[in-house]
Formats: C-alpha cells, structure tokens, sequence
C-alpha cells in the first residue's frame, strides 16, 4: 500500500467510525472540542520529567475510544511517525540530562530518561486523544462545533470544503500513481515528469473548482455553508466538560498516585 | 517539520495559538467573498490538492531519497497571501486531526511554521518581487528556490525556537540549529523545485493563469498591513529588546580575547589606521551609542543587565529604519529594472 492508499484509507476508516451512534458519538462536538483542548494543555503542562503523572490521562481516550466502539488500530500509523519524530529529539535527553532522580524505593534512574519517556508519552495520549475526538466526532460536525465556538466562518467553510474534496482528489491522485507506477519499471518519479504529473493534477482541480461554483451558485451559494442544526449544549455535554476537566484537574495533581507507587515497587521487591 | 505537542509548553503553545488565531482569522476577514464567489470553492479544492500532493513523492537525484511537495509558497502564487493562509490553516488542523501529524496544541505552531511565513513572508517579500511578471523558468526556479530557502528555514528555525523555549527536549539550542537548519536546507530545495515545476507547467499549459493576467491581479492581496506590522516588530526589537541582550561578547570577540587577549585586534599599517579613521568620522552611532556620550555604553556600563541606555535605543531605531530603507531602494531599483526590460 503507497502513501496514497494509506491516507486515503485511514481518511475512510475515520469517517465511517464517525457516522455511528454511540454515546460518545452523541455528545456536542462544542463539547469534546472543549474537553479535549483542556486535556492536551493539563498533559503539557505537566513538569518535563512526569511519567507516571501522565498514566491516568490515558483513561480519557481509552473511554472514548472503547464506548465509541473505535479499534485501537487506527492508532498505529499516526503513533509510529510521531513516536519517530519526537524520539529523534527526545533521544538526546538520556545523554545531556545524567541527574540521578529517584523513584521510588531504592530506585535511582537518569533525569534524562525520565524525560524522555515522558515526550514518548505525551505523543501517545496527544494521538490518541486527537484521534478519539475525530473519530467520534467526524470532521463535518467538527467544523460545524468550531464555528459555533467563534473561529471564523471563512475558515470553517475551508475545513469543509477541504475535507469533502479530499476524498476526490485523493482517488485522482491514487489513479495518477497508480498510472505512473505500473508504467515506470520500478524507476522514481523525476522532477521533469513530477512537474506535468502534479500539474495536470492541479489543471483538473481549477476545472473542478470552476464547475463546483457554478453548481453551487445554482443552489443558492452566498459564501456561508449552513450547518443544518441549530443544537444547544444539553445537560449530558456540560457534564462531559465539567467531569472530565475536574479528573485532568485531580489527574494533574498526581500525589495520590505516588504512594501505589512506591507499594507496587515495595511489592516488587 | 511538524511540532509535536510532546515537545512544547503550554506557556509557548498557547502564545503561538493567539498569533496564528489572530493572523489567520485577519487573513479570512481580508478574504473578499461576494466580489470574488469562485475564490472560496478554488480554496477549497486546492487544499484538497496540496493534500493529495504531499503524498506523490519525486525521486532526489544523486541521493537515494524522494521529497514532496510542502505547499504554502504554491498557494500563495495560486490564490494570493491571504487565502493561501487560510487553506495552509485548514489543512494542517485536518492533519492535526485527523492524521495526528501536529498535536492539537501544537497547532498554532505549525499554523506559524509551515502557513505565515511561507505565505505572508517568502512569496509577498522575496517570490513575488523577485518574479514580478517575468516567468522564464531560469527566473521562475532561481525565485522559488531563494523563496523555499528562506520561508523553510525560518520555519525551522522556528521549530528550534519554541522547542528550546518550552524546555521538554535537553538539546542545547546551538545543537538543535546545526542539525535542523542543515536538514531543512534539503528540505527547502525539495519544496522550491517541486513548487517550481508545477508553476512551470500550469503556466505553460494555461498562460492565462500567469501573474500580470486579469484574474492573477485581481487575486493578489496587499502587503502594506504585513509589513507595517514587521516594522513595528523591528522598531521595538532594535528600540527595547536590545536592552536585554547579553553583555558577553560574542563568539568572534571570545575566540580572538582567547587568542591574542584583547577583544579587538590593535590596527597596524597605514591601510588599517586610514580605513579606522575614515570610519571614525562615517561612524554616526559608533559602538551601537550616541557620540556624545563620549565613551561607549560598552565601556561605561558596569555590567547590569538589562542595559536601558537611550543612545541603545535610537541607535536601534536608527539602524532598523536605514536596513528598511536599504532594502526599499534595492526593492526600487529592481522594480525600476525589471519594468525597462519587460517594455518592448
């Protein structure tokens, strides 16, 4: 599968998992937007060298995840490439941080590689934290969430005109790759043939754009996308937001984790 | 070149989040839908373009490895600085979202990285002056080179930035430069050929759609509240923050103090003691002061930091103000130049 396909299939897989009726599916997107921005700036907020801090923060995507009936797999392409890029910065840690930092017990290790756990981690529960609000929300209702939380309407309209034409330019794209590679003998593209192969793409997307306005323009266009509902937050959202912000106020905290630490390294030894 | 929430405060992301919030919802209120209706679906399929295209990768020759196309500086020619801001926008927040590449908290720096400086500082300041209407492809690729040059290694130099201000990651910020800025030279080539083959092609498949055509013009956006915005920005940083800056001599003084045990190089021969003259009399700010202060804030000051002195503000002032005069002229000229050559 090239990079075309995996998108395009991961896009797919998304969008399905989004057009369920689970109980996550049904909060507010307002709501879940909200929840999950509080959930990543507590995570970041935490001191560089917190590890075990950062355990109970995974419930909030795992729950998600789990209600909303989304598998766990849809996790690992996203994961590998930023486990990838935040270890490539992260590995220096270990080496340029040696402050011996205890643990628990008799249990001494690096500053360092606490710190560097910690980065891997946070890049796990920020994908999946992302993900489980994507996954559960879809991007149309999303876009629609952000508009009514006041991020501008120009932007908003982009997200979705971006998303509903990616699909079409993605399968475009996937049939232009496909062409070339089953015609290349194995050869890479070079830049002369990448030039006309791109453009043509890019050619076909201005006629595109062109007939989508005047269709649009048909149907009554003036620059706005309505978004259909007129939906208020209801009991159940403001309950999503409050519980879940008190538990990443509580999780934050993080004292009480310490002592079933230091009995489960007791227990160990 | 994506940040990553793991590797940011919120101190730095949140501060990012409020810049890019505030440029790009600037940029979509500049966005003048009812005299321009097709900008908004054209908008919205190039994103979905640029998206499909960072996935087709071309072969690096000589080198083994394939890049792809980045995007920002080939929307900005398409669709203008403003728009182009937009769709950046839109399509690193459904790559925040919906591909985890970028976290969520990250996204204002990504938004900053990867959309405003390509879009509202390389093509307005370097791509569009340097092109103007000349498309001959020598002229078209040596632009998108300097262009992609510029706008990815700020870029980077931004990842260095934030990443070194949040302090998750222990790699000192010198460390970070030497290896980032290397690699998003790369990166950059990569971004300004593929940018420049494509405007090659569309432009010679459809001249119509060249700069300098009705409908090119009509999509271009005005720079002037960008670059009065770098002029504040320049005036308080030469006026104030110079204040702040370290009293330690820099790494050529160090070196030299190192060596031969004075900071300055005492000037022997008739060739140095004329040219130091002539620049005693040309120096109007000499040592970043007022000369009527007789002495240099260097060798007055005792040390504090931060060092207010006046003379150091006027001098920064100062200073800003003829570089933007320098480069205006230069920007002049060029224009002045490249209007004769293009009158048959």
């Amino acid at each position: 599968m090239n990079r075309v396909d995996s998108a395009l299939y991961d896009l797919t897989c998304l969008d399905d998992l989004a057009r369920q009726s689970t109980w996550p599916h049904r909060i507010d997107p307002r709501a879940k937007a909200v929840t999950t921005l509080v959930y990543v700036v507590v995570i970041a907020s935490l001191p560089p060298r917190a590890v075990v801090e950062l355990i109970p923060f995974a419930s909030y995507p795992l729950l998600l995840m789990l209600a909303g009936q989304v598998p766990f797999r849809i996790l690992a392409r996203p994961l590998l490439f930023t486990l990838l890029l935040a270890g490539a910065i992260g590995i220096a840690n270990p080496f340029l941080d040696r402050t011996s930092v205890h643990v628990a017990g008799t249990l001494w290790i690096a500053g360092g590689w606490l710190s560097l756990f910690s980065i891997l981690l946070r890049a796990v529960l920020g994908v999946a934290g992302a993900l489980a609000l994507i996954a559960t929300t879809g991007m149309e209702q999303l876009s629609h969430g952000l508009a009514r939380l006041g991020v501008p309407r120009g932007l908003v309209t982009q997200l979705l005109f971006l998303y509903r034409y990616v699909f079409l330019l993605g399968a475009n794209s996937q049939a232009l790759v496909r062409a070339r590679d089953l015609r290349s003998n194995g050869k890479s593209l070079q830049l002369s043939a990448y030039g006309s192969l791109v453009g043509h793409l890019l050619l076909r997307t201005l006629d595109r754009a062109e007939r989508i306005h005047e269709a649009m323009c048909c149907r009554g266009f003036r620059g706005d996308i309505p978004s259909g509902t007129d939906r208020r937050l209801g009991w159940p959202d403001m309950a999503f937001i409050t519980v879940w912000s008190f538990l990443f106020v509580v999780f934050r905290q993080g004292h009480w984790l310490h002592p079933i630490v230091t009995s489960v390294t007791g227990i160990a030894r | 070149m994506h940040m990553a929430d793991a590797l940011i405060s919120p101190a730095v992301g949140g501060t990012m989040w409020l810049a890019s919030a505030g440029l790009t919802s600037y940029a979509s209120r500049k966005i003048d839908v009812p005299s321009n209706g097709r900008l908004i679906p054209l908008m919205g399929v190039s994103g979905a373009f640029v998206f499909a295209a960072q996935m087709i990768n071309f072969g690096i020759p000589a080198t083994g490895s394939s890049g792809h196309l980045g995007g920002g500086l080939l929307l900005a020619v398409l669709l203008g600085p403003y728009p182009a801001l937009v769709v950046m926008a839109s399509i690193l927040t459904v790559q925040a979202l919906v591909f985890a590449d970028g976290g969520l908290l990250a996204l204002g720096c990504n938004i900053f990285n990867l959309g405003v400086l390509p879009c509202l500082v390389a093509y307005p300041l370097l791509l569009r002056p340097l092109l103007g209407t000349n498309t001959a492809w020598p002229r078209l690729f040596a632009g998108c080179l300097v262009a992609a040059l510029v706008g990815v290694e700020l870029g980077a130099f931004g990842v260095v930035l934030q990443t070194a201000v949040s302090g998750r990651a222990a790699l000192p910020f010198d460390t970070f430069l030497l290896l980032m800025l290397p690699i998003h030279l790369a990166i950059a080539v990569v971004e300004g050929l593929a940018t420049a083959a494509i405007l090659a092609f569309i432009w010679h498949a459809r001249p119509e759609l060249r700069p300098g055509s009705s409908q090119a013009a009509s999509d271009a956006g005005s720079v002037r509240p960008v670059a009065l915005g770098l002029l504040v920005v320049a005036l308080i940083v030469g006026g104030c923050l110079s204040w702040f800056a370290s009293t330690h001599p820099d790494g050529l003084e160090w070196s030299i103090e190192r060596a031969v045990g004075s900071a300055e190089l005492p000037a022997t021969g008739p060739v140095h003691g004329s040219l130091a003259r002539l620049q005693d009399r040309t120096a109007v700010l000499p040592d970043y002061d007022l000369p009527s202060s007789g002495e240099s804030s260097a060798e007055t000051s005792d040390g504090s930091w931060p060092a207010v002195s006046p003379g150091g503000t006027v001098s920064g002032i100062v200073g800003s103000l003829c570089v933007l005069v320098l480069a205006a002229a230069l920007g002049w000229v060029s224009r002045v130049a490249n209007r004769r050559r293009e009158q048959p």
